[in-house]
């Protein structure tokens, strides 16, 4: 399992798609954002939550429809479905690849990006806590949609839209968790409940996924 | 003879095609008493003036909405613990139906809304859950259009409805936490304090038995449909194949 | 039609949106229904006579 993952992060980093993309957007939305909402820091920094987790969501979900389908065109998911290794594994591999190359760099930006948009400063621990959380459910709910969507030929917009509504609790819990940081309030309940979300979809998700493949394997 | 006969589609289609006449008389009747004894019969609200007549579109929809995903969850279920087409295809059928009734659901309390509490919209709780069951029918149709093998694109529907009710839940807690709000309670409950007086309550249960059979009939001519696509796609495949 | 007052075009127009929607449900559910009856019809009398 060890070596599945490494060449998955191997691939991801070598081909380039994945890894250097879903900064550089993250990065663009953050620059963006202000452009089109105006350079007001006192109304930047009171969206700054929402636009970073916003933000991540978007960068994970640019990188999703690549988890499977490429293994899936050439065959060697068929391979790895009849391998000793679990599918169930499998997939929780390759929703840990994703995390590692997308989640993971997205929650250690943030910070530098939270400047751009005058977070205020009591937020940043939370900031990380939040998006160190929660951006596993992310990759592992993405994951889900993927398999979904594997034989899809360009299904990569309606994997955004399989996706994006089961989204909604970690993106309520996450953004909510940095804005009550922001306002000095207590940060315990939507943190524990983004916390509970990620480990529910990390233990269940990949059951559901790994039906979803053999089902499109048939 | 148990309930799984009608499982069996030739059965099914008999049935149906028995009944469909009969209900969509019962539904022309019951939504039409319904809605006449509302729109006409009933006295305006003393807060609410005549926009309380919106109550008897606004709330049957709603109802459907959410029932209509219950049903399709139930549905997707049987078909991937029993294997049993009609199943499945009547969740196909269903999603549509779902779907508008959301739209009408949304529409109508947009419009009630302005008037009332001055605006189109607001991101109360049962609001924003309801827009975001809208998406989860979206998506649903989406997938079905987007696979071609009618099996495969049953089992991966089934397995969205299955775990996008479970995030339809969540959410619904994410989204009370999120914001508490401002549209009104469980009027109809059968405890509550604050119900719907006797006299707006009765047109709106004929209103709501009324969407029902239209639910129902519609649900069933569309299985019908899907059923006969079905046998349509089978019969191409064997033309070509000979 | 009673007097609806001040609130005549909301309440007309959700009643208006409503009736478009379902009508227009039923309608597209009459004429899929159709269409497939008819394929179905001509699929399975070609079937008969090969």
């Amino acid at each position: 399992m060890i070596a599945l993952l490494i060449r998955d992060l191997r691939l991801a980093i070598r081909t380039g798609g994945g890894f250097g993309l879903g900064l550089a957007f993250f990065l663009i939305i953050a620059v963006l954002v202000p452009f089109g909402v105006g350079p007001d820091s006192a109304i930047l920094g009171r969206i700054a939550p929402g636009i970073l987790w916003v933000g991540a969501l978007l960068s994970c979900l640019l990188s999703l429809d690549r988890i499977f389908a490429l293994d899936f065109e050439d065959g060697s998911l068929d391979l790895l479905a009849t391998a000793p290794i679990p599918l169930e594994g499998l997939v929780g591999i390759k929703a840990v690849s994703h995390w590692l190359t997308t989640g993971l760099p997205l929650t250690l930006a943030a910070p530098v990006l939270a400047l751009l948009l005058s977070l205020p400063e009591a937020a940043y621990p939370w900031l990380i806590a939040s998006l160190l959380i929660g951006t596993p459910a992310l990759s592992f709910i993405g994951a889900f949609g993927a398999s979904l969507t594997v034989g899809i030929k360009r299904g990569g917009l309606l994997l955004s839209l399989l996706v994006l509504p089961l989204y909604v609790p970690t993106l309520i819990f996450g953004a909510e968790t940095i804005r009550r940081g922001a306002e000095g309030l207590a940060t315990a309940t939507p943190l524990i409940m983004l916390g509970a979300i990620t480990l529910g979809t990390l233990a269940v998700l990949p059951f559901a996924s790994a039906a979803a493949i053999r089902v499109n394997l048939r | 003879m148990s309930f799984w006969e009608y499982a069996n589609p030739k059965r099914f289609m008999a049935l149906s095609g028995a009944s469909l006449p009969w209900l969509t008389a019962l539904t022309a009747l019951v939504l039409g008493v319904g809605l006449i004894w509302g729109f006409f019969f009933t006295p305006d609200d003393f807060r609410q003036g005549s926009t309380v007549k919106i109550i008897y579109i606004h709330v049957p929809s709603a109802f459907i909405a959410i029932n209509a995903w219950l049903m399709m969850l139930v549905t997707s279920l049987v078909w991937l613990i029993r294997r049993h087409h009609v199943s499945v295809l009547a969740a196909r059928a269903a999603a549509p139906i779902g779907l508008a009734m959301t739209a009408i659901g949304l529409i109508t309390g947009a419009v009630w809304g302005q008037p009332m509490w001055g605006t189109w919209w607001e991101w109360d709780p049962r609001l924003t859950s309801f827009l975001i069951l809208g998406l989860f029918y979206l998506g649903y149709i989406a997938l079905w259009e987007a696979i071609d093998d009618a099996d495969t694109a049953a089992d991966l529907t089934s397995v969205l409805c299955i775990v996008g009710s479970v995030f339809a839940v969540l959410s619904r807690y994410a989204i009370l936490f999120w914001n508490q709000g401002l549209h009104q309670g469980a009027s109809l409950s059968l405890d509550k304090e604050e119900n719907v007086h006797d006299v707006f309550a009765y047109p709106l249960w004929t209103c709501i038995i009324g969407f029902v059979l239209l639910f129902v009939t519609l649900v069933l001519l569309r299985t019908r449909t899907e059923i006969r696509a079905r046998r349509v796609k089978a019969l191409i495949a064997r033309e070509r194949m000979a | 039609m009673p007097d609806l007052g001040t609130y005549a075009v909301p309440v007309l127009s959700a009643y208006g949106a409503t009736g478009v929607i379902i009508a227009l449900l039923i309608w597209a559910s009459w004429r899929r229904g159709r269409k497939v009856r008819q394929e179905l019809h001509a699929l399975e009398g070609r079937r008969k006579d090969a």
